[in-house]
């Protein structure tokens, strides 16, 4: 059976255009309140990324350790985060949801438990930050087993060899890093430039849905639509931060932020 | 799990770079995979090249200054009556502890690599300094990341950084100490390791930072044998090894060559204030394995696996982690592992720096009280050595508000 995260980039294609990517984190700023937010940026996200919380986030930036240590003030426990997908996927059980995170938190809760509660509540894939190639095979083929897409990562400091081995092992979505930086960069490199390694990727095998993540804002998106998909989570992590500040109403600034993006690569 | 003799303990481990099937590894993102590779390659000639390593020890006899004092603290054995005591003045090397060991090989490495650039995390100000120093000797540029709250306790360093022209980058996240400056130093090398060469400042964070900073402190432990031997004609059976451990690269030091004799060691952890559960000390206390900074070892977490804050007098012992190769020494029984309170510290402190002519910064005062605690126990042709690898003068503004006044 093909996979939800498949169906989505087969129909993105048809439509000639790049999956949009969101992510937010679970419990930001509330474990309602991020609800509210999934589901109403669900409308133009074609996938939802979603992130559950650590407070060592070592790859992160500023938006989304900010994003983080705000849903973990508030009292976000895993248990809470399968609560939030399980209620998502019940409103739109088509739509691909992704858990992405660190892997300290899978480890406690031991693997096979993990595995087990993203089953019980509908996710789709997992990106897990920490765990690389080729220490994540044997977790990698336990999500495959069951159902679940695990997303591995490329970045510009992957050689090709390496590359070859990584998108051999990979499921129905590989995520490019488009630079040198952790999350919400400034965009350092030329949208040419990371098109061109997107490109030299995909020749390795053309059927792998490839989408570029990191730097990416309303700003940069349209310049590189021509991927599979593309990723915004800072941009958005940061959005929430200022309507808050603002007290909007942060699921529905947050909806017309992603409206606007979709429009930007369609 | 056991422990193999005759090869060092920083090689111990399997293919995926865990010691015992259970510590250390490399749970890191994509982006360091290769700069990690390239590193691990690098050191693994270097080792073995005899230019570089006259080089290290050209530099550790004419700058980090080798080897440094080993003496009998014959006030402190008569004032308790027991075993021996005697000291590895470490804080007499250049700058004034164990960190210069670690800078001075990640400088050279840098060089090797042709890196410009270096960073560095620090907590009590010290691997910070030393890397600061080691850059401007070495012509280096020099980045050190260091939590907001260690930088008010630790003035004295941070000072001396500057000096030395580096940047003090202040973090503000999380508890604002050690943790959160691995972790944003951590995140800066991600964003620039293309040019720049990360310097871990303790046997922490992915494996090949633990290899080199454990074989640089292994200095320590290549002067102390052969003093030991001088002093004694051989190692004696019952001695004792006495090392306070934060991230643990100190004792690692102090410990590797003896580790097939039948030296005895045993790590000190911070306690943290009486009373207090917000301790420093992993091994002590039982806590489970988990992955912080890149690899497997036992961490403060909660059960969840978000990593908990401790609270420590010593800005160096206060991390919630601790080095996979302490871990690897716990599970196989080879060291054993014991707190002492912040308040056990001070008056270890303040005893050794009133006896003797040495002033341990709290870092390994916290050894001390082990060793004033042991010392009455045990009869008179027992041996114990204590590593001093701080002084207390960077400490003076903490002890003058916790004891009302400094002595040195």
């Amino acid at each position: 059976m093909k996979s939800k995260i498949a169906i989505t980039f087969e129909k993105c294609k048809k439509e000639k255009r790049a999956a949009l990517i969101t992510y937010t984190v679970a419990g930001d700023n509330t474990k309602s309140n991020s609800f509210k937010i999934l589901n109403s940026i669900s409308k133009h996200a074609d996938i939802l990324e979603l992130g559950f919380p650590h407070n060592t986030p070592i790859a992160d930036g500023g938006q989304i350790q900010g994003s983080s240590y705000r849903a973990l003030k508030n009292g976000i426990k895993l248990k809470n985060v399968f609560q939030i997908v399980k209620k998502f996927k019940k409103l739109k059980p088509n739509k691909p949801l992704i858990l992405m995170g660190y892997y300290n938190l899978i480890y406690q809760s031991g693997e096979n438990n993990f595995i087990k509660d993203c089953k019980v509540a509908g996710v789709d894939g997992l990106i897990v930050v920490d765990l690389p190639y080729p220490e994540n095979k044997s977790f990698s083929k336990k999500c495959k087993k069951n159902s679940i897409n695990f997303i591995q990562l490329l970045s510009p400091t992957t050689s090709r060899e390496r590359m070859k081995k990584i998108i051999k092992d990979s499921h129905d979505m590989i995520y490019y890093i488009s630079m040198l930086s952790t999350t919400g960069g400034i965009l350092k490199v030329s949208p040419r430039k990371i098109l061109k390694n997107y490109n030299n990727i995909k020749s390795i095998n053309r059927k792998k849905n490839l989408v570029i993540g990191f730097g990416i804002t309303n700003k940069t998106i349209g310049s590189l639509k021509k991927a599979d998909g593309l990723v915004v989570g800072s941009q958005l992590c940061k959005t929430i931060d200022n309507s808050l500040k603002k007290r909007l109403n942060t699921a529905k600034v947050l909806d017309k932020m992603v409206y606007n993006l979709k429009k930007k690569i369609i | 799990m056991k422990i193999k003799k005759g090869i060092q303990l920083i090689d111990q481990h399997d293919k995926n770079f865990m010691y015992g099937g259970k510590f250390g590894g490399n749970f890191i993102p994509e982006t360091l995979k290769k700069p990690i590779d390239d590193l691990t390659k690098l050191f693994a000639k270097l080792r073995k090249d005899k230019k570089f390593l006259n080089e290290r020890d050209y530099y550790f006899n004419t700058y980090v200054g080798a080897p440094t004092p080993f003496i009998k603290l014959e006030n402190l054995t008569e004032h308790l009556g027991g075993a021996q005591i005697y000291a590895k003045v470490v804080s007499e090397a250049n700058g004034g502890a164990h960190k210069i060991y670690n800078a001075t090989v990640h400088c050279l490495i840098a060089k090797r690599a042709r890196k410009k650039f270096i960073v560095g995390d620090t907590g009590a100000g010290y691997a910070g300094k030393m890397l600061s120093m080691a850059a401007k000797k070495f012509g280096l540029k020099c980045k050190i990341f260091m939590g907001a709250k260690d930088i008010k306790r630790q003035r004295p360093n941070v000072e001396a950084m500057k000096k030395n022209g580096a940047t003090v980058v202040p973090v503000y996240s999380g508890s604002q100490t050690l943790v959160d400056a691995v972790s944003e130093c951590m995140r800066y090398w991600v964003s620039n390791c293309d040019t720049t060469h990360m310097c871990v400042g303790s046997t922490v964070g992915p494996n090949i930072f633990i290899k080199i900073a454990a074989w640089s402190t292994a200095q320590i432990s290549r002067e102390l044998i052969k003093q030991v031997k001088e002093e004694f004609g051989e190692v004696p059976k019952k001695i004792k090894l006495l090392n306070c451990v934060g991230g643990g690269s100190s004792a690692m030091g102090f410990w590797n060559e003896f580790m097939d004799t039948d030296a005895e060691f045993i790590g000190i952890e911070a306690g943290g204030p009486r009373n207090s559960r917000l301790h420093a000390a992993p091994l002590t206390n039982g806590s489970k394995i988990g992955i912080l900074h890149g690899a497997a070892q036992y961490v403060i977490q909660d059960k969840e696996g978000q990593i908990g804050s401790t609270e420590s007098i010593s800005a160096g012992l206060d991390y919630p982690g601790i080095s996979p190769l302490h871990c690897f020494l716990k599970d196989t029984k080879r060291a054993m592992y014991t707190s002492a309170s912040d308040e056990e510290a001070l008056k270890a402190y303040q005893l050794v720096s009133k006896l003797e002519n040495i002033s341990p910064s709290l870092e390994p005062s916290h050894a001390f009280s082990e060793a004033i605690r042991l010392a009455p126990k045990l009869k008179p042709s027992e041996i114990i050595i204590v590593n001093s690898c701080g002084d207390s003068i960077k400490d003076k503004d903490i002890i003058k508000q916790k004891l009302g006044s400094y002595i040195r």
